[in-house]
């Protein structure tokens, strides 16, 4: 549908990614579609259920595999959400796919009922997630996800940065016997570490560690955050970055631990400013007692900017300049001089 | 298990007592739906007393028909039939809708016997959908069946999953609609109408009986086997809302009255009259 999205990288940011020996990977829904069909591959109690998303979701060659176990159920994502309920209380292992945009609004009611308040281990996957849809506009972000699975008792909301944690991520679902939502974009992503991701996606991850600001990021922002630390370093400013996946349930000893003793907390996400991890990250900060200057960066409450997800980041500071900048301004905030 | 030894007037005294039970429950939390559940105790009886191959001891067994209640709100009749085939101790009931009883006022998994939490409309045909899905995967014989009210069918939901259910073929589906002609507001084909409905179903792929909902031998006969091979199967249960208790029946206002003391001494004498008939009947 949309063409290949522009680089969400300056120039200078694949410099220092490559400096820093970073690995350009794939997309994260490419890593869940490959890690899906190695978990389905011996275990045919594994469904992929579809709303005419097998392509969008990178499963064609899940159904040419497995056309047993791929369920398709056609654009209806209420029935998708009601159905993969029905098939997770027979016991089945269901991954509920279809893009994000529709998942968390048109089925939400499901999600809540159907697999939430009922306690049906379904997988829900939003892929094409946050924005990156881009130029398609704002039927296709999910800016509201976050918010809206956050006030929903027993699911957690789980956000790859990178495809380590996607492929974390992705196996630990399969084994879990709760609900949980997982959030996949469409851009190739840098690993951020060699090492692998935790085995938990609830464990945040510490990539880096400095006590002038610290950077509190989820998903695919998390990296922008990752080398603007790099770059904040040449002016000597000490920064520490962790990468959130897990939305909710919040890793608040991780949190607290990266923040306490940071003179600046700088959030990260690609999601509305209202409801996600900045207000999470917010509520716990004030309720512990520490109070750093804060800042939340995220997709501001108006009508999004038109453009690619590189367009839309670069527009609301979701970019390794916009991000360093950020923490510079917010380190001045605490008198910080530079 | 099933009873297949109970006649048609050992149900109809089943009936009653049900009908007594749900009055007395909503009469004691001061809330329930007492129309709806009048409606459709008829076929929940028969379900449990003659077809769901399903037993307290084997309520999480994989092979087990299962009962998707989608009209949530009429959990009073659910809660008053699983309580008498023993699913729980029928005191628990009392507590319907009290703090912290596990009783509440939609079915919930809380109680023993509820297969999922319902309540709002147009989402037990899909979960239905899924759990027939599996069976067919699976090739187990259990079959899935689930109530549905007419005003409920406005829901669009519905129709995403009637359209699945054929396009996979899941005879082992059954979807119960409890025709009473009312909703809330008032007469559902007023509100909305869902006429012809019978019509509807058969379009989208589906076998269709039509029956009298209060006519037990009529349900059993429906709930035998799927009307056509190869498709799921509607029944619409032609129902009155608020049945068994003259001044409600066909009455809007019943769709969630509370029965007052002396409303509910008049139904409980009209009750009573009804079981002394039948006794009458078989001496």
């Amino acid at each position: 549908m949309s063409a290949p999205a522009p680089s969400l990288y300056s120039e200078e940011a694949v410099a220092r990614a490559k400096r820093l020996g970073l690995r350009l990977g794939r997309a994260n829904l490419e890593v869940f579609a490959d890690t899906l069909l190695e978990i389905a591959t011996p275990d045919h109690n594994v469904l992929a259920v579809t709303s005419d998303s097998r392509g969008s979701g990178k499963l064609k060659p899940f159904g040419d595999a497995l056309p047993r176990q791929i369920v398709e159920v056609g654009i209806a994502e209420q029935n998708l959400i009601g159905v993969s309920a029905g098939l997770a209380s027979a016991g089945k292992t269901v991954f509920a796919v279809s893009p994000a945009c529709f998942l968390a609004t048109r089925s939400l009611e499901q999600i809540k009922n159907d697999v939430c308040y009922s306690d049906m281990p379904v997988t829900l996957v939003g892929i094409s997630a946050g924005v990156s849809y881009g130029a398609l506009g704002s039927t296709h972000h999910s800016l509201h996800d976050f918010a809206a699975l956050r006030a929903i008792h027993n699911v957690t909301v789980v956000a790859p940065a990178d495809n380590r944690e996607a492929q974390t991520a992705v196996r630990w679902a399969a084994h879990h016997d709760r609900p949980v939502y997982l959030r996949f974009g469409k851009a190739p992503l840098y690993d951020l570490a060699s090492a692998p991701a935790p085995n938990d996606p609830r464990d945040a991850s510490l990539l880096r560690q400095g006590d002038d600001v610290a950077f509190i990021a989820t998903g695919e922002t998390v990296i922008h955050c990752l080398l603007a630390a790099d770059r904040l370093a040449e002016q000597g400013v000490e920064t520490t970055v962790l990468s959130v996946p897990c939305v909710k349930p919040l890793d608040e000893t991780a949190i607290l631990a990266a923040c306490r003793g940071c003179r600046a907390v700088v959030t990260a996400e690609e999601h509305s400013v209202h409801g996600g991890l900045g207000d999470a990250v917010a509520a716990l900060l004030l309720g512990s007692g520490v109070t750093p200057v804060f800042r939340a960066t995220a997709i501001p409450d108006e009508d999004t900017y038109t453009g690619s997800q590189a367009d839309i980041f670069r527009r609301y500071g979701l970019s390794m300049e916009g991000l360093a900048d950020r923490a510079s301004r917010a380190l001045d905030a605490a008198g910080v001089a530079l | 298990m099933t009873s297949p030894a109970l006649s048609d007037d050992d149900l109809r005294r089943k009936s009653v007592a049900y009908r007594r039970d749900l009055l007395r429950i909503i009469k004691h939390a001061g809330a329930g739906h007492t129309g709806g559940s009048l409606s459709c105790i008829d076929i929940l009886n028969v379900l449990y007393n003659r077809v769901l191959n399903v037993t307290p001891e084997t309520a999480r067994h994989p092979d087990r028909d299962r009962y998707v209640q989608s009209k949530g709100h009429s959990v009073e009749a659910l809660y008053v039939v699983l309580a008498e085939r023993g699913f729980f101790p029928p005191e628990g009931l009392d507590t319907l809708c009290c703090g912290g009883s596990p009783f509440v006022g939609h079915p919930t998994r809380k109680v023993p016997g509820i297969e999922m939490n319902t309540g709002g409309l147009g989402h037990g045909l899909s979960i239905s959908v899924g759990m027939a899905m599996a069976g067919k995967l699976d090739q187990a014989s259990y079959r899935v069946f689930t109530l549905l009210g007419d005003g409920e069918l406005a829901e669009g939901s519905n129709w995403e999953a009637a359209m699945c259910a054929s396009h996979y073929a899941l005879d082992n589906l059954t979807a119960i609609i409890d025709h009473n002609t009312l909703q809330i507001t008032g007469a559902t084909r007023d509100v909305c109408s869902n006429a012809p409905l019978d019509e509807k179903f058969a379009s989208f792929g589906w076998g269709v009986v039509s029956i009298d909902g209060h006519d037990l031998a009529a349900i059993t006969e429906a709930f035998s086997g799927p009307a056509v091979t190869g498709k799921p199967t509607c029944v619409i249960a032609n129902t009155t809302k608020g049945r068994g208790v003259s001044f409600m029946e066909g009455v809007v206002k019943w769709h969630h009255g509370v029965p007052s003391e002396a409303e509910y001494k008049s139904a409980l004498a009209e009750l009573d009259a009804a079981t002394a008939g039948l006794t009458e009947a078989r001496s």
